[in-house]
């Protein structure tokens, strides 16, 4: 008996290691080309850029990136004493903090516009709506500055119908940030309305049914039926938003150059700006404040998606 | 599906359709201005009060932009760009995907974990340190300069491993029994399995490669270089001798194309935020 079964065993485990090795090489193997990729064009910028921000790296020693000398936290210091910053971090709050309810409760309401059982014309206007989510956000700014012109703009036409005085909105300190959320909320609304049709469609109709044999009207259905259940959805959403609108940097860039008077300087507009005038280490620390708030709240969200899937 | 039986949905469909009109022109309003506006003269374009359909419509503006830069090879690299990032992105998520999804080797998790912090970077972040890279490894002005960095994307890697891992294991045990090695069951069984979820990360990343422009603009130095949202972008910042109407022409030339492959695809494109999206 034993000596005949111990070879088979002896066999089975050879074979099983040998096989767990392949495994290892073969997973290791597809992955190469994502790590490889990983390793030069990201981790070591990462750890590059936090070495910058303790250097004045400017632009001339680009090709030496050793050859500059440490100024240990003074890119730091310096940050905490530039009025620009501080506009630009309340500017980057103003805007994702008015952007992301509105894109989400539009898109919302657009999603079950399409889902209340209308037919004819649905893809269409799924399609429609869609369509500024893919479009070049240069040639969007080309038209909304043509739209939003002061003497010619289509916007102060149609407000002068009803006998509004237009403001020149993209060089008006007060209403140049409300244009540029007027035209996020309008690029996104269409992603909003996609992600929430996907999750009005995951919902079981017998719950609907359930719910109205119990008496339940249409509003009472749609805060204790609907809602609840797209949570997930909505917290997703939310998430995404925060954290895609608080990098915001195309909207100025292609609009208002972060004018009129900083009025539309974002942290991710002012890290540009700074690259432009060749301050690479401020840049450089600049960047790692908003890294570290974008990657808490990204740890903040994967904890959020996990507890509630 | 049950609703269709619902009075009260049937009841507030005219609304429904009103609102949703209403949606309609401020979201497409500002494309058919564009389009409607890229064939009028420049003197048209200032008119105030503005016209809607163009008075004496020219094609001046897009014969004027035509002879103003190389727009064919600006197309050109937008359209290689596009497809080679396509193409590698597409190949390089499908190769992670399956092994995070199908292959149990030791470090799975941490090659997954490396997924997820690649999604925590803001791009602004990685712009200059990347480029600085770029510049070290002679690639500035160059097409793998401007490609290769954003291969192998997190999303795309969620994208595949997502559908990868609903296949049965059964196909690949089988072949496994039959000795096929690790790369044959990618390339003859998994592969030919994926194409929907191929096709949907496909449209999404030439959608990307397309409108992008930042970083191509950082990397493409000289004009032969230059993609066309670069070039368009760049003439917006051009002060002297700025016609509104070519600009309004490059953006027609802009936006069309990828709205007749979004219209034609459409299908991939929603199932593929879907997914994305949500898991």
């Amino acid at each position: 008996m034993t000596s005949i079964a111990l070879p088979a065993a002896r066999e089975r485990r050879r074979l099983r290691l040998s096989a767990r090795a392949r495994r290892n090489l073969a997973g290791w193997g597809f992955s190469l080309p994502f790590l490889i990729l990983y390793a030069v064009f990201e981790l070591v910028p990462v750890v590059a850029a936090l070495g910058f921000s303790f250097t004045d790296l400017r632009s001339r020693d680009l090709l030496n990136p050793l050859n500059v000398d440490p100024v240990g936290t003074a890119n730091y210091a310096r940050l905490l004493s530039d009025d620009v910053f501080w506009q630009a971090i309340a500017n980057t709050l103003y805007f994702a903090a008015v952007t992301v309810p509105l894109t989400i409760v539009i898109g919302m309401a657009l999603a079950f516009a399409l889902n209340s059982g209308i037919n004819r014309l649905k893809t269409f206007f799924r399609v429609s709506y869609y369509l500024p989510v893919v479009s070049s956000i240069v040639a969007i700014a080309v038209i909304f500055r043509y739209l939003l012109g002061q003497e010619i703009g289509l916007v102060n036409v149609v407000l002068g119908w009803f006998g509004i005085d237009g403001p020149n909105w993209l060089m008006d300190p007060f209403w140049a940030m409300p244009s540029l959320i007027g035209m996020a909320v309008w690029r996104h609304v269409g992603f909003v309305m996609v992600i929430y049709l996907a999750g009005l469609q995951s919902i079981p109709g017998e719950l609907y049914e359930a719910s109205s044999i119990d008496g339940a009207s249409a509003r009472q259905r749609f805060w204790h039926v609907t809602l609840p259940l797209l949570r997930p959805t909505t917290l997703f959403l939310v998430i995404v938003s925060v954290i895609g609108n608080l990098q915001f940097f195309e909207e100025p860039f292609v609009m208002t150059g972060g004018g009129p008077l900083h009025r539309t300087t974002s942290i991710s507009f002012l890290i540009y700006d700074t690259f432009g005038t060749g301050q690479y280490g401020y840049a450089a620390a600049i960047s790692y404040v908003l890294f570290l708030v974008i990657a808490l709240l990204s740890v903040v969200q994967f904890r959020l998606l996990r507890s509630t899937s | 599906m049950t609703k269709r039986k619902d009075a009260t949905v049937y009841r507030g469909q005219p609304w429904v359709y009103a609102v949703l009109a209403v949606g309609l022109v401020v979201v497409c309003g500002p494309f058919v201005w564009m389009v409607l506006s890229a064939f009028k003269s420049e003197r048209e374009i200032y008119a105030n009060p503005p016209t809607w359909i163009p008075e004496n419509p020219t094609l001046a503006n897009f014969t004027d932009l035509f002879s103003r830069m190389d727009v064919g090879t600006y197309l050109f690299n937008s359209v290689f760009i596009a497809v080679a990032a396509t193409v590698g992105n597409v190949l390089f998520c499908s190769m992670v995907g399956y092994a995070l999804a199908k292959i149990e080797f030791a470090g799975r998790r941490a090659v997954f974990g490396i997924v997820l912090t690649k999604m925590m970077i803001p791009g602004m972040v990685l712009a200059l340190p990347t480029y600085v890279i770029v510049a070290n490894l002679g690639l500035v002005d160059t097409y793998a300069g401007i490609i290769l960095p954003g291969l192998a994307g997190p999303m795309g890697v969620f994208l595949m491993r997502q559908f990868i891992g609903g296949l049965p294991d059964d196909l690949m045990a089988a072949a496994r029994v039959d000795g096929a090695g690790e790369l044959r069951i990618f390339a003859r069984i998994v592969l030919p399995l994926c194409r929907p979820a191929m096709a949907t990360l496909g449209l999404l990343t030439f959608l990307g490669s397309w409108n992008s422009f930042i970083w191509p603009m950082y990397v493409a130095q000289s004009k032969e270089m230059y993609t066309l949202p670069v070039a368009i972008a760049l003439l917006t910042k051009e002060a002297v001798n700025l016609q509104y109407g070519q600009l309004l022409a490059g953006s027609v030339t802009l936006v069309v194309p990828i709205i007749v492959v979004f219209v034609l695809f459409q299908r991939h494109f929603v199932q593929g935020i879907a997914t994305t999206g949500l898991k």
